[in-house]
């Protein structure tokens, strides 16, 4: 316990998770569940094969607002904001001038001239530290941060979208695949995204601060589980979706990791134009890639990546790993140079000194059927 | 939880003694801190083992963890079954999740152990 528990943040929820039996940890400066009693494995069974809920309140909620919004959001985020449609979500970064990523993000518009961006809670702060100075000269738009007021429960699996619809009277299955749409429940207005971080069908449901116990405990008794960081991280890699701070950092773009489809540069004043226009037309050095372990060992963030042909040759390095149980494999993530980036190359994870065979594998690792 | 015929190890491993064979095993709290067990590294029979140094590796989803073997000599047998079956050290630290069996060196070293009573009052 080497972070001090006074000094984290606590989410409306922190209470009924450690009554929930909850085991307790800080996460970028948030007091957050990593597990509840049934252990990770228990938790992603549960949402692949039925329903559970996570607690990401501690995500940055912040809403822009007025007839300047699309065109200030447009100079920060790598989306076409001009043409994103009412009630669509669009997954971006927030890149630095010369394309390094300092965050990704969603980014919903919620009505004509309102949008909402979710960022992730341990670059909150470097995020807001961006965005204010250039905000400061923007015109016609208005920032509010709901964090702190609000609450997000993120509900995910094949029964997800059911459930949420007996909460809704049925509005919750109008709202399509990464739309954003709002919906009456337990009285209130909630925000209503159809979108996560799991692989899985669901919605991430933003209500009122004071009525997020309630949503949870509705939740509960209508047979969703409830789900920690822990499992989210397995069920996030297994569904081949990056995490900032290990696949994406400043020291990597967007092209690098795979995910040049979602870094448009186009935009009007956009601040990282010219530092993704030089990626998106160059070949880069290394690569983002999926692997799976041939022979025993746990893939983990840090380790090399060393040649079959050559084992004293470093060609890359793990950035996520854990061993999947929905597809029974020791799995990961890594980058590597980019001529050893082929599907189906041999790759050797050198694990605390044991050379262990992968493979590099399509992403990703687990698809809903 | 900690049954009174083991020894324990500040390092969270029991032993229990038959003759001079010591099995080995990680303790219940160590199990449910690493929570669910998804891999188990040992060495090979025959290896030699010192008190309270590293012998093996053990993980969780989330974590690696080193194991520290409680007593010193040479490994005369290993859990094959920890390889295919990770899950039993959870299920049943102390039965058929012990980890290896050690012949052992020096009798003496089990003085360096804790019985049930003061590894639980470590505990609290």
């Amino acid at each position: 316990m080497s972070e001090s528990n006074e000094n984290l943040k606590r989410t409306p929820l922190h209470q009924v998770h450690v009554d929930s039996g909850a085991r307790m940890v800080p996460f970028g400066g948030w007091d957050m569940p990593v597990q509840y009693s049934d252990g990770i494995i228990a938790e992603v069974k549960s949402v692949r094969n039925s329903a559970g809920m996570f607690d990401v309140s501690h995500m940055g909620r912040v809403y822009f607002e007025g007839s300047g919004a699309a065109y200030f959001l447009g100079t920060i985020l790598s989306a076409n904001i001009p043409a994103l449609k009412i009630g669509r979500g669009k997954y971006n970064f927030i890149c630095n001038s010369e394309g390094g990523v300092i965050d990704d993000a969603m980014v919903y518009r919620v009505s004509d001239e309102k949008y909402l961006l979710v960022v992730n809670a341990g670059n909150y702060d470097v995020d807001l530290e961006w965005i204010t100075p250039r905000f400061e000269s923007a015109m016609d738009v208005m920032m509010s941060d709901v964090t702190v007021e609000t609450a997000m429960i993120a509900v995910q699996g094949p029964k997800a979208v059911e459930i949420l619809n007996g909460m809704t009277d049925g509005q919750a299955s109008g709202i399509r695949r990464f739309r954003v749409g709002q919906a009456e429940m337990l009285d209130v207005n909630a925000t209503l995204c159809r979108t996560g971080y799991t692989g899985e069908e669901g919605f991430e449901v933003i209500v009122p601060a004071g009525k997020a116990q309630e949503l949870w405990n509705t939740l509960k008794t209508s047979g969703v589980n409830e789900c920690g960081l822990g499992s989210r991280d397995v069920l996030r890699l297994e569904a081949g979706l990056p995490l900032h701070g290990n696949d994406l950092s400043t020291d990597t773009n967007p092209f690098e990791a795979g995910f040049g489809r979602f870094a448009y540069f186009q935009g009007e004043n956009y601040v990282a134009a010219n530092a993704l226009k030089h990626f998106s037309e160059s070949e880069s050095t290394r690569r983002l890639v999926g692997f799976k372990m041939v022979g025993r060992g746990i893939p983990r963030a840090g380790l090399n990546i060393l040649s079959v042909t050559d084992p004293d040759k470093k060609i890359g390095e793990v950035t996520s790993g854990t061993h999947s149980p929905t597809v029974d494999a020791a799995i990961g993530l890594g980058y590597v140079d980019q001529n050893s980036a082929e599907i189906g190359t041999r790759i050797l994870i050198d694990v605390r000194g044991r050379q262990v065979e992968a493979e590099i594998v399509e992403l990703p690792f687990y698809r809903r059927q | 939880m900690y049954p009174d015929d083991l020894k324990y190890s500040k390092e969270h491993e029991w032993v229990r003694v038959d003759g001079n064979i010591a099995e080995v095993g990680i303790t219940v709290f160590a199990q449910e801190s690493l929570g669910d067990v998804v891999f188990v590294e040992l060495p090979a029979a025959g290896s030699e083992v010192t008190q309270f140094e590293k012998f093996g590796e053990i993980e969780s989803v989330k974590a690696v963890s080193d194991l520290f073997s409680p007593v010193g000599g040479k490994i005369v047998e290993v859990n094959e079954s920890t390889a295919d079956s990770p899950e039993v050290v959870n299920e049943e630290p102390y039965g058929s999740g012990w980890l290896i069996k050690v012949e052992l060196s020096d009798m003496g070293q089990l003085d360096e152990l804790m019985d049930s009573e003061t590894y639980q009052s470590t505990l609290d």
